[in-house]
């Protein structure tokens, strides 16, 4: 029994990778083959779906679109977040509780509920089709989300340490930079990998807020699936592509991850 | 406990934030309100209506179908995904590289965007070019997720318990890292069974990260769009035509502004709702 | 119920260990008598709790055997050892009541439930648990925490030893006597076997019979509290127990006899065993040091109250040595001569006492 237990987790890890591997497989064959014959691997490995990617505007634009919205929003979210979540955590305030089970319900809304009225406000405020006006709609769930994470980093740091500051003769904004924000620095990482995983996952949003200029990489995906026609070997290899930048981001937080889920926020 | 200060001036601090969010939150908000309550017929000419939009919303049959089916996928996934989620936690390593590695790996579905997961899926599933839709055919079952309802609905459920079972994972995970050694070598000497660790020791110091995680998968399973979306349109038919997608149809596609905004106030407030029935509950338990 | 003996027992936490730092636990032999109440003394990292808990039965000793009376269970795990152990910090099953917790290891041994009732209520009102038994042992205070972890060990009526492993680390100061002196008077009841792991010495004096002292996972010396006060055999003990601690300073030996300060010193019986080379101290508790007409010549540099005593700290050359003497007795200024109590000064070879 305790021996088979513990194969469980690499069942499970190898269960989840199939569908990886077999997008992967797809990205490295021709379209003939993948429409052809069907096989474990490729029997041919062709590059083309990766260089037409490579080479062709609209594809690697779309790449850097969505990297740039997920940065700027990233940033956004947690320098705004800082102050707030330091708020919550350190001083009582006329309708502080409100304020902040207000802000986690914005993490409670739907996002096909808002797409339209999104599409309306910032055109209204010429964002629209800006990685700026994707970047601030994903604040309404990511910024509820880095204060609540930052919030609880912050509620383990003991208030011994803002008063000893004080006391050594430091101003509020020397002290929050110098010495409390590189206290907290692993909540903070915590907090970014969130920001960019939701960033980075939404789609529907991304995609209502743009049309050429800022499309997101994933949006382009769709296109090609439905346009023209049915480039399967080209799909996917940006879905391949997409697949990186997040394991790259996981694989620098891996020691932080459990830290941050262990806090139960998230 | 409470050592918090007392400081009207910490408004200041949560300014920026209050003034991002509601400018995201409050003014789609009140357009869809506004919408709600409203007839037009383009031009921005506009008839007030009432609740006109919100009874015919409550009274479709449309309505109820999709909400229906939004149930039944979210009860099925939760029922699925926690109970899976624990006992992979329960059989992870406790200690060293394997820990990485596990975490690593598990983390990645979580980390793809939602319409490469449904597109993934898509050529994964497919019953000619798939591995999953080979493999399932090739076991005399038939199989096709582009036509049978019966298979559209295995395929979504198993794309769900695919992509965010390792959020369950890494949650039980950290409640049960939490645990301090002392507890396992206490149950040993009082001859505790592995079931009555698991009953008295794991269970209630997962509690908390439980709670959050069924939260957590209760809210995204009943606001998913993308995925399905993807992979299988709604379709066949509209059997998988889950209550954000139905929603889109009705806003983008037909453009039926008032009914949507009606819906997606009654939509939003069951999230609200559900999830602050959920919240009282925990809180009530945990003050006990 | 029964003696424990460890047997050549050796421990490391590495799978091939090598050279000697990697031993947690130095081999050793000891046999620890039914019913007797034990301190195992030492400072953080000494091996202390890898000690208990391979008596327990959480570790298997790399090297060596535990017995228990008559029996080898080196390889039995701890449930099969009827022993019951109370950690540093309160285990208690959050979701269960009082009563619950202390039935708990009698309900998974299948214990008849009128039995568990009986034995339940019998140990809450040893440990006045009586009044909170069916209220959630999560909202209890530390103490009551770990009044219900000792609990669990005592409602089971064939235990052999019960073990502490610092327990009185999270308890308000206020409270702790009163816990320590609980445990004493329980121990007299049901004179079960006690190993009580502490840092504290007075802690370790006051509770135990016989005390272990343990240094870098070596037992420096096994005996009452008296016997480590008047003759620490390791100058270790010497330093850790007592407070100020013993004076250890360099000497030579002269037909068995100490030679300090160009003086030899009488004691109480010369010394027989041969140094062979080793480093060589006497050793001689500030308690056991007198100001006298003649002697070693010190310089006094400092005089700190502690209430009845004061605190007289001297300088002979290099070596510091400290005294104690009433308060309200006159102290010469400056310089003063120092005499060693004969029968309380020891002699170390290596850090260890030869006679």
């Amino acid at each position: 029994m305790r021996t088979t237990a513990r194969f469980i987790p690499a069942i499970y890890i190898f269960l989840l990778m199939t569908p990886i591997y077999w997008l992967i497989n797809m990205s490295f064959k021709t379209t003939n083959e993948i429409l052809g014959t069907f096989s474990l691997w490729p029997n041919e490995v062709t590059f083309d779906n990766y260089i037409t990617i490579f080479t062709d505007p609209t594809w690697y634009n779309g790449y850097f679109n969505s990297l740039s919205y997920v940065t700027i929003n990233m940033l956004i979210s947690v320098s705004v977040a800082l102050p707030a979540a330091y708020a919550f955590s350190r001083y009582r305030f006329l309708g502080d509780k409100h304020l902040f089970f207000w802000l986690l319900t914005n993490r409670m809304a739907p996002p096909a509920v808002f797409a339209l009225p999104f599409f309306q406000l910032y055109s209204a405020v010429n964002l629209f089709d800006t990685p700026l006006a994707v970047a601030l709609a994903h604040c309404l769930f990511n910024i509820p989300l880095a204060v609540w994470i930052l919030e609880g980093f912050m509620s383990g740091i003991p208030k011994e340490l803002d008063e000893t500051a004080y006391v050594d003769g430091y101003s509020f904004p020397r002290f929050f930079v110098r010495i409390f924000v590189p206290t907290i620095a692993s909540g903070i990482g915590v907090a970014l990998f969130f920001c960019f995983m939701f960033s980075w996952v939404e789609l529907l949003l991304a995609k209502t807020l743009t049309s050429v200029a800022a499309k997101p990489i994933a949006a382009t995906m769709t296109r090609t699936a439905s346009s023209s026609g049915y480039e399967l070997g080209l799909l996917a290899a940006a879905g391949t592509l997409t697949i990186i930048p997040g394991a790259f981001v996981i694989y620098f937080v891996r020691n932080y991850i459990a830290k941050g889920f262990a806090l139960g926020r998230v | 406990m409470n050592k918090k200060i007392s400081n009207q001036k910490a408004w200041w601090f949560v300014a920026p934030v209050i003034v991002l969010v509601a400018f995201n939150a409050v003014i789609p908000l009140m357009t869809v309100v506004n919408y709600s309550v409203q007839e037009t017929f383009g031009n921005n000419v506009f008839f007030w209506e009432g609740v006109k939009w919100f009874e015919t919303v409550l009274n479709s049959e449309r309505f109820h179908a999709s909400l229906g089916r939004q149930m039944m996928f979210t009860s099925i996934i939760l029922l699925i995904e926690v109970p899976l989620g624990v006992a992979i936690a329960l059989t992870m390593p406790k200690k060293g590289v394997w820990v990485s590695v596990c975490l690593v790996f598990m983390a990645m579905p979580l980390l793809i965007p939602w319409n490469v997961v449904g597109a993934m899926w898509n050529i994964f599933a497919l019953p000619d070019i798939g591995l999953l839709g080979r493999a399932i055919n090739a076991l005399g079952i038939d199989y096709n997720f582009t036509s049978q309802p019966l298979s559209a609905w295995f395929t979504t459920i198993l794309m769900d318990v695919w992509h965010w079972t390792s959020l369950v994972v890494l949650l039980a995970y950290a409640g049960l890292s939490s645990i301090p050694d002392a507890y396992y070598q206490a149950a040993k000497i009082d001859g505790a069974k592995p079931w009555a660790v698991f009953r008295y020791i794991q269970l209630p110091k997962m509690k908390r990260v439980l709670t959050i995680a069924i939260l957590l998968r209760f809210m995204d399973s009943f606001m998913i769009y993308t995925e399905p979306f993807v992979l299988t349109g709604g379709g066949p038919g509209n059997t998988t035509t889950f209550l954000s997608i139905d929603l889109v149809k009705i806003a983008l596609g037909q453009f039926d502004l008032g009914p949507a905004a009606a819906m997606s106030l009654v939509y939003f407030l069951i999230v609200l709702l559900v999830s602050w029935l959920f919240y009282t509950l925990m809180m009530k338990d945990e003050a006990q | 119920m029964s003696k424990i003996s460890l047997k050549n027992l050796r421990h490391s936490y590495q799978a091939e260990p090598g050279p000697d730092s990697e031993w947690a636990l130095n081999e050793m032999s000891v046999d620890w008598s039914d019913g007797g109440a034990y301190a195992l003394l030492g400072p953080s990292g000494c091996g202390k709790t890898t000690l208990l808990n391979i008596i327990s039965g959480l570790i298997e000793p790399s090297v060596g055997e535990v017995w228990f009376g008559d029996e080898n269970v080196t390889q039995l795990p701890p449930d099969q050892r009827n022993i019951a152990q109370v950690f540093q910090f309160p285990v208690v099953y959050d979701t269960m009541s009082v009563y619950d917790n202390l039935a708990f290891p009698l309900r998974n041994r299948q214990v008849p439930e009128p039995d568990v009732d009986k034995k339940v209520r019998e140990i809450a009102a040893m440990l006045d648990l009586s009044e909170t038994l069916m209220t959630r042992a999560a909202g209890l205070t530390a103490d009551g925490k770990q009044k219900i972890s000792l609990g669990r060990g005592l409602v089971r009526s064939d235990v052999n030893v019960i073990m502490f492993d610092e327990p009185l680390t999270v308890i308000d100061p206020h409270l702790k006597w009163i816990l320590r002196s609980k445990l004493k008077e329980l121990h007299q009841r049901i004179k079960t076997t006690m190993i009580y792991v502490t840092h504290d010495q007075t802690e370790a004096l006051t509770i135990a019979d016989q005390v272990v002292v343990m240094q870098a996972g070596t037992v420096v010396q096994i005996g009452t509290p008296v016997e480590l006060f008047e003759r620490p055999k390791h100058t270790f003990v010497g330093h850790f127990i007592g407070s100020p601690g013993m004076n250890v300073l360099p000497c030579q030996l002269d037909n068995g006899r100490p030679v300090y300060g160009g003086q030899t010193l009488e004691i109480a019986s010369p010394i027989s065993q041969r140094a062979n080379g080793a480093r060589l101290e006497l050793g001689v508790r500030p308690e056991f040091v007198q100001l006298a007409d003649a002697g070693i010549p010190v310089r006094i540099t400092k005089v700190s109250d502690a209430g009845r005593f004061n605190i007289v700290d001297t300088q002979h050359g290099d070596d510091s040595i400290k005294l104690l003497v009433p308060t309200g007795e006159t102290l010469p200024a400056g310089t003063a001569h120092l005499k060693f109590d004969p029968t309380h000064t020891q002699v170390y070879a290596d850090d260890w006492m030869i006679s």
